[in-house]
Formats: structure tokens, sequence, C-alpha cells
């Protein structure tokens, strides 16, 4: 179980007031808040022991790169990945999409290739396939949709086919909050021997991530949407597949020998890791991984299940409210009010102390696909409680009362 | 029950009835065959969208119209620019283009000369809103610089 209260005096945010009343964070879906290990992880990593890592031989270096090192072996135990030479630290998520999208796709794909995508993925996970497929003439097919929003299973061997090399597919829609079966598009791209790269941005902070159980070649994630700095992202790759790839950039670090004329790549994961990595940040990813595992996520994802379908309720329960995507989702609800753009209702929201997001949520082919410009979004994470939810439909009431008054919408 | 005393002070300064008529009535909205200049921008951050399509004849603007979809800010910004630009030279378009950029800015004397737009100085206070309000004055940027 998680005691959402307790768990908000662990995010010293919460501590301020905002527009005169107790924050309401409903945003975590773009960066989540920071729990008080990780602030003192990176504070203890400047503060302590700040130095370069992989070449100093002094005592400060050696502990920095012990440190880093740690992270990197917390995240692959957190995600079950098979070793720690498996894990690159990157960015970002989208450094780490990007990564494989200019490694492996522009140096695999032939003219004529496909690569199966769905149509709700944010753009982090569309516009570097268009990119890639527009260097090498490959062509990106994608998912059906059912009305609902989820993912077609049934269809999904129509999308898959002799010419898919690479599906790119987001586990967890940031804007209707699909779960995708991964499992079943895995075992399509399996049997026609195409890889797999999961887009785990919105998945691996909110429930259990398995990548050795879900067969995938690729996870990329975000440190600072799970609690972790900005400034490091995650890519988990199948250690044969990152093998046989190209480096992404060149630079110190991810060389084992360079003369005038050429270089020698380094061992996985470095030959990956060009430069000065983000020290701080990992280490600070490894204290919100600690920080996640001890509330375990299967427990976070069943206190978004509830806190996902309590919202259902109670903005289904408003009148002139739509609320879209399946039922069955991540814990994020998008929605709209009659009457009222989306920004003018965050603006509305964020006078009485409620963050939300507003706006195509980098998803414009899911907007389009809604028929609408613009969405609001209430996204949901450990911290938050049904009392954020009811603040969140009372300011609705206000904004619809205001609104109702000044357009007589 | 009274707005102003069941909203903090602040949203009743940003949302100003003349705002909300022209967000809910806008003026100068829709098509304009044969235009000297037209313009489309894109907020890409927000989706927010605005066509603008001025007629020229002699350096005076004679129609102006706007076509678009967004929030209350960035429509009734378009539809009181629109209305005021005709009959307007370029030369004093190019100056209430400079006043409300001021007045974006915090400069609240700038707005006195702009008519029913200075209803949006309150945007000021709010810089995330800015971008909405500033939209359709980029679009008559743009159109200025064109027919130059």
């Amino acid at each position: 179980m998680i005691d959402a209260r307790a768990i908000r005096r662990d995010f010293p945010i919460f501590e301020q007031a905002m527009n005169g009343r107790p924050l309401v964070y409903l945003d975590s879906a773009a960066t989540a808040q920071k729990p008080r290990p990780v602030i003192e992880a990176v504070r203890r990593f400047y503060e302590e022991y700040n130095a370069n890592v992989h070449r100093a031989i002094h005592a400060l270096g050696e502990r920095a790169t012990e440190s880093y090192e740690e992270a990197r072996r917390k995240v692959a135990r957190f995600i079950h990945a098979p070793g720690p030479e498996t894990i690159v630290f990157t960015k970002n998520a989208t450094e780490a999409i990007n990564l494989v999208a200019y490694s492996w796709a522009r140096n695999n794909l032939r003219p004529g290739d496909e690569i199966a995508l769905t149509p709700i993925e944010h753009h982090s996970n569309l516009v570097p396939w268009q990119l890639a497929a527009r260097a090498v003439g490959a062509r990106l097919r994608f998912f059906e949709l059912a009305p609902d929003g989820e993912i077609r299973a049934d269809r999904i061997d129509e999308v898959i086919g002799e010419k898919t090399r690479l599906v790119a597919v987001t586990q967890a829609s940031n804007t209707l909050g699909t779960l995708v079966p991964v499992e079943s598009i895995v075992a399509a791209a399996r049997r026609r021997g195409a890889l797999v790269l999961v887009d785990g941005a919105q998945s691996v902070p909110h429930m259990p991530v398995d990548v050795q159980a879900l067969d995938c070649d690729f996870l990329a994630f975000s440190g600072h949407k799970m609690g972790g700095p900005t400034g490091i992202g995650v890519l988990y790759g199948r250690r044969e597949v990152l093998e046989s790839m190209e480096p992404f950039l060149g630079g110190g670090d991810m060389i084992s020998s360079v003369r005038l004329d050429g270089a020698e790549w380094n061992e996985l994961p470095y030959k990956f890791e060009a430069g000065t990595p983000p020290i701080a940040e990992a280490i600070g990813l490894g204290a919100a991984v600690d920080y996640l595992s001890a509330l375990g996520m299967d427990n976070i994802r069943a206190h978004e299940q509830r806190l996902a379908q309590y919202a259902l309720e109670r903005l289904g329960a408003l009148p002139g409210v739509t609320v879209y995507g399946p039922r069955e989702r991540a814990g994020l609800v998008t929605f709209n009010v009659d009457g009222i753009h989306p920004h003018d209702l965050a603006t509305v929201l964020d006078q009485e102390g409620i963050a939300i997001r507003a706006g195509h949520h980098c998803a414009q082919p899911v907007m389009d696909w809604l028929g609408v410009p613009a969405a609001a979004r209430a996204s949901f994470w450990v911290y938050n409680t049904e009392e954020d939810v009811d603040r969140l439909v009372a300011g609705l009431k206000t904004a619809k009362e205001f609104f109702g008054h000044v357009v007589g919408a | 029950m009274s707005l102003e005393h069941s909203h903090p002070v602040k949203l009743n300064e940003l949302y100003r009835d003349v705002i909300m008529d022209h967000y809910r009535r806008p003026r100068n909205k829709g098509d304009l065959p044969d235009p000297t200049v037209a313009v489309d921008l894109h907020n890409p951050v927000c989706g927010d969208e605005i066509s603008l399509k001025l007629l020229v004849e002699g350096g005076t603007i004679r129609k102006a119209r706007f076509e678009g979809r967004g929030c209350s800010i960035s429509q009734s910004s378009a539809s009181m620019m629109a209305q005021q630009l005709e009959g307007k030279s370029l030369a004093e378009a190019e100056t209430m283009l400079g006043r409300f950029k001021e007045m974006m800015r915090g400069d609240e004397q700038a707005g006195e000369a702009l008519g029913d737009l200075v209803a949006l100085s309150g945007v000021a206070k709010f810089p995330v809103r800015v971008k909405c309000a500033l939209l359709a004055w980029e679009a008559l940027e743009r159109s200025l610089e064109q027919l130059r």
C-alpha cells in the first residue's frame, strides 16, 4: 500500500504554498518532483566527491567512478537487465531513441524496409524514425487504434510483415493513457525477425518493467520522470545488438585506442558514452531507483490505478467534460471542458494552486485523431491523493462557473 | 455570487469582459479573397493557429481578416487587432505593433493608445500566456515585413 500523504513529506517542493493553497501537482507525466534522497545524493556528490569518472588516479575520482557505476547496476537491477553493460546512460529518453535511430537504423535499414509504430507515440518516438526512414528510404507503418484508443491486438500481424525490421512502441501513452500490448507485439516481431524498441518514458516510473520478460531489444526512459534529475536517461539494449552497432557520438571515454588515422571502440556500454557523462545526475537517478524500489513498483501501479479510476469517475460525472482514452489505463487522465480552451483551464487551475498540463502533449497526431487542437491532462504519481482529484474537480467547477459567467457557456 | 469574491483578483485582471466578448463573438473573423499579404502562424508549443490576411491599398490597410483556433487570449487578441487595423496606414500598424509588444513586457502606458486592446495588459502578469496574446501580432509583424 502507498501512503501518499506520508510520501508527500519526502518531497520538499510540497512544503511551499502555491497561490496561497497547498500545491496540487498533476503534471508528473511531464516531469516528476524529486524526493529528498535524490536531492541529497546529488548534493553529496558535489560537496564530498566531485571528480571525473574513469580516468582519475585519485581517491575522489575512484569514489565518483564507483558511485556512477553503482548507479548503473541499480538501474540494471530495477529493469531486470541481464547486466550493467547493457545499460547506456544518455541525456534522456529522446536521446536514447535517437541513439538507436542513428547507430542501428541508419546502418541496417535498406530502401523499402519498414518500421512499425503505434499512432499514439510521443514525438520523441516518432520524429527520429521519420528522419531515419527518410535517410535510408524506409517506410513507417502504424498499428490500428480502436475507438477508445486501445491498440487493436487482433490487427498487429497486418502491420508487422516481411519487410518490418524494427517495431518502436510506447508501453504507456502519455496522452490517452493507453497500455500498449507490448508482449503480443514482441511475439509478432520475433516471428518476422524484427527488433523491438520500447519507449518506457511513461511506464518505467509507474509500473514494474522487466526487459527480459518483455524480451525487447531496446528500452528507453528518462530519469526526470521517475524522481531523478533532468539530463539523465537510459537506453537498455540487448548485448548482441549493442555490440553489433556503430558508436553514436565520438569523443573521449568511448574509445579503447586512438591513432591519427583511426580508433577502436571501448567495450559496452562505454562505446556509447562519449565525453564526461552526467555523473551527478546518474547518481541521483540511482537514488531515485532505490526510493522507488523501497515503495515497490507493484504498489505504485496499484495506487495510480486507483487514482486514475477515481478521477475517471469524478470527471465523468461532471457535465460538459469529455475524457479521452480507454478505461484500463496508465495513471493519467486527458480531457476537455466544453467551451473552455485547455490553456484557459490551466490558468484558472493554476490560480487555485493546481498544476496540470494543457496543450498537444508532444503528440499532435493523437490530437488530430481526437479531433481537438489541444487537451488538458492530469497525471498522477506516488505523492498524489484522492484529495488532489477532489481539488481538481472543484477547480474545474470554478472554471466552468467563471467562464459560464463571462462567456455564457 | 460575484466573481470578485469567488476568484483571486488576478484572474479577473486577465479575463476582462472585453476579452471574453471578443472570444465569444470574434470580429473580423473569416476568409479574405485576394489578400495583398497572407501569413499563417502556428504555435508549436500549444497548437494555437492563426491565419492573417490583409488587403492593402495605397499604404493603407483596407481589410484585415483572421482565422484560427486557440485560447481566449490568442483569439481575442487577433479579433481586437484585426478590428483596429482596418483604416490604419502601414506606419500606424507598425506603431501599434511596437506598443502592443511593450504592453506585453509590462509597460502599462504603452497600452493607453491601443483602445480595447488595453484589456490585454493583464496578460503581462501571466508570463506563460504572453505568447498566446502575441501570436496574432507575430503574424502582423511578418505581414509588414513582407510588404516592405
